[in-house]
């Protein structure tokens, strides 16, 4: 039924490769205190299989690049294709998944009931929500847990059944905005750890917002660092590291220069303002 | 247990202070008694006598109990001097006008909050509704509605739904408008239509404020019912049973119609207390 001719459009048309393409993106805000540029001049290719990091002080406007891919933003100028076609098109064909800042689950759902939730929307059938969730669950190591409500779990146990939930539909882009920006360290180095291994399992091309620069060096094959007033991307740096990355990569040296050189840029973002 | 104690003080502190009201407030009486019998009242007589007067200004406790006591248990339900008659007529408009409120108070609120139009041109109007006195509006909705060959229960409901209609209105605009601008944002990603978000996101989330408004709509709609009765030439009902009392100073017998209300919303009311604990419970939002 629906869902099926839905999946075609999910797959990358025939442009190049570019999963996500930015071309000269404008985004101006009306607010009561006269525009906000959010956006200037934006470009960028996310290829198939890239793990994008934003990196940039608040208010660069990472949030606001990620909403226009994900069609909750109306750029003012320039164009974003998403798997070739336009945002609006993507989002109508379930091409991506989004993980918000906070959780975001519905308290009266159980965690399975949470998940199956963008799957009962998107016309699944009820055996293969069954399935999904259950997979998915696996996944984020919450197998066992799909019966309990939101609040019988911890922060981080939830934002991982909200990335179950971005997981369980048929879409192989997966934007992230500072996920794991509210939970401690620990917590956040697990995720971080479980993210890679998911991510190199499930093939999905990622865009991430962080705050951290570790987190970004470690997570990312692009780096993409911004800069505020009006919102610019100021540096792309391709990582040298390897796919394989297992935490105690972060004391390399390779790793060291990398995060040298995202704090250049931002320092050199800060700098002009 | 532990909980009982407090509520049972309480009582106790309002029947004892009731007692002791009841002294002042028919003192008058016995003493114009005690003078046209020429005979001189000791306190006890007096408390004795105020305690126990046919028609007293303020009946004591025990007098309503009595009186309660006689026209349920000791009479058949069909009697015309049942309370349980009286209450049943007067419950059954409050249900059916408390449906009707509930209903048409979900249907505004939903279109207040799906249509700028309705959004910006009917609140005022539900609010100004409300600031017309019921009891000069009953009579003339009882008229109209009698001319026009509606009589009986419908009259009092429709009075009942006017009152009870409000609270759901305002309580689930409120409920309909609780979900976070992210999670409005997350179903606009899943693509979901304006349907979906409606019984997935909207409906669920405005439980809670439902409930609530419903405990108020409720006691609404028993108001609405007990105030329809009194201009219907006083024939069945409790709020028939106040006018018939007042009419003939028969004041154990409001007093005995004025308890069973309370006691009548008590229940109700709880009952929808009880409902709500339930579906929250199942629903995991117990608090
Ligand atoms: N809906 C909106 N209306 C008006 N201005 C907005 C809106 N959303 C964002 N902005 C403005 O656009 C700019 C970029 O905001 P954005 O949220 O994209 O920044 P960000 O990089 O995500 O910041 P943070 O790191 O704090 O999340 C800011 O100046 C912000 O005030
Ligand atoms: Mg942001």
């Amino acid at each position: 039924m629906e869902v099926n001719n839905l999946k075609d459009a999910g797959t990358p048309a025939a442009n190049g490769g570019a999963v996500i393409s930015a071309k000269d993106l404008d985004l101006t805000f009306q607010t009561n205190d006269g525009p906000v540029q959010a956006l200037k001049s934006v470009s960028l290719d996310i290829e198939k299989g890239d793990f994008v990091s934003f990196i940039g002080p608040s208010g660069c406007g990472k949030t606001t690049f990620l909403r226009c891919m994900a069609d909750l933003e109306q750029p003012t100028g320039g164009s974003i294709t998403v798997n070739g076609v336009s945002a609006a098109e993507a989002r109508a064909a379930r091409a991506y998944g989004y993980v918000f800042q906070a959780a975001g689950l519905y308290p009266w759902r159980t965690i399975g009931g949470n998940i199956s939730l963008p799957l009962e929307i998107m016309g699944y059938s009820k055996s293969d929500q069954r399935d999904r969730v259950a997979r998915v669950l696996e996944l984020v190591e919450l197998a066992g847990f799909e019966k309990k409500f939101p609040w019988q779990l911890s922060g981080g146990m939830q934002q991982r059944a909200s990335i179950a939930r971005a997981l369980a539909f048929d879409a192989d882009i997966l934007l992230m905005d500072e996920p794991f920006g509210a939970l401690d360290e620990i917590v956040r180095d697990h995720l971080n750890e479980q993210l890679l291994k998911l991510w190199a399992r499930t093939e999905k091309t990622i865009a991430f917002v962080t705050h951290s620069i570790p987190e970004a060096v470690y997570l990312s094959t692009k780096i993409v660092v911004m800069s505020p007033r009006p919102g610019r991307i100021t540096d792309v740096i391709d990582s040298p590291l390897p796919k394989e990355r297992p935490l105690d990569i972060r004391e390399t040296p390779e790793f060291l220069e990398v995060a040298h050189r995202v704090r250049e840029g931002l320092r050199a973002g800060h700098n002009d303002v | 247990m532990t909980r009982s104690i407090p509520v049972l003080t309480v009582v106790a502190a309002i029947l004892a202070l009731w007692y002791v009201a009841a002294v002042p407030m028919n003192a008058q009486w016995a003493y114009d008694r005690a003078a046209r019998a020429d005979v001189e009242l000791t306190f006890s007589d007096l408390v004795a006598d105020t305690w126990s007067q046919e028609k007293p200004r303020l009946p004591a406790p025990h007098q309503v109990a009595v009186e309660v006591w006689q026209t349920t248990v000791d009479k058949k339900i069909t009697s015309k001097r049942s309370l349980i008659y009286h209450s049943w007529i007067t419950l059954s408009a409050t249900l059916v006008g408390f449906a009707l409120g509930t209903t048409l108070g979900i249907l505004l609120a939903v279109g207040i909050v799906y249509n700028r139009v309705m959004d910006m041109s009917v609140m005022p109007w539900v609010i100004a509704s409300q600031t017309i006195p019921i009891l000069a509006l009953a009579p003339m909705i009882i008229v109209v509605l009698n001319a026009v060959g509606v009589s009986g229960l419908l009259p009092k409901a429709v009075i009942s739904m006017y009152l009870s209609f409000f609270p759901v209105a305002v309580g689930m605009v409120k409920g309909l408008r609780s979900p976070e601008v992210m999670q409005l944002d997350q179903m606009h990603t899943w693509h979901a239509s304006a349907s979906q978000t409606f019984w997935k996101l909207r409906l669920p989330a405005s439980m809670p404020y439902l409930f609530t408004s419903l405990k108020v709509a409720m006691a609404a709609s028993l108001v609405g019912a007990i105030v329809g009765e009194l201009p219907t030439g006083a024939i069945a009902g409790l709020g028939a049973r106040l006018l018939a009392g007042s009419y003939y100073g028969q004041t154990i017998q409001i007093w005995s119609a004025l308890i069973m209300a309370a006691a009548l919303a008590a229940v109700i009311v709880s009952l929808i207390g009880l409902i709500q604990r339930i579906v929250l419970k199942r629903m995991g939002m117990a608090t």
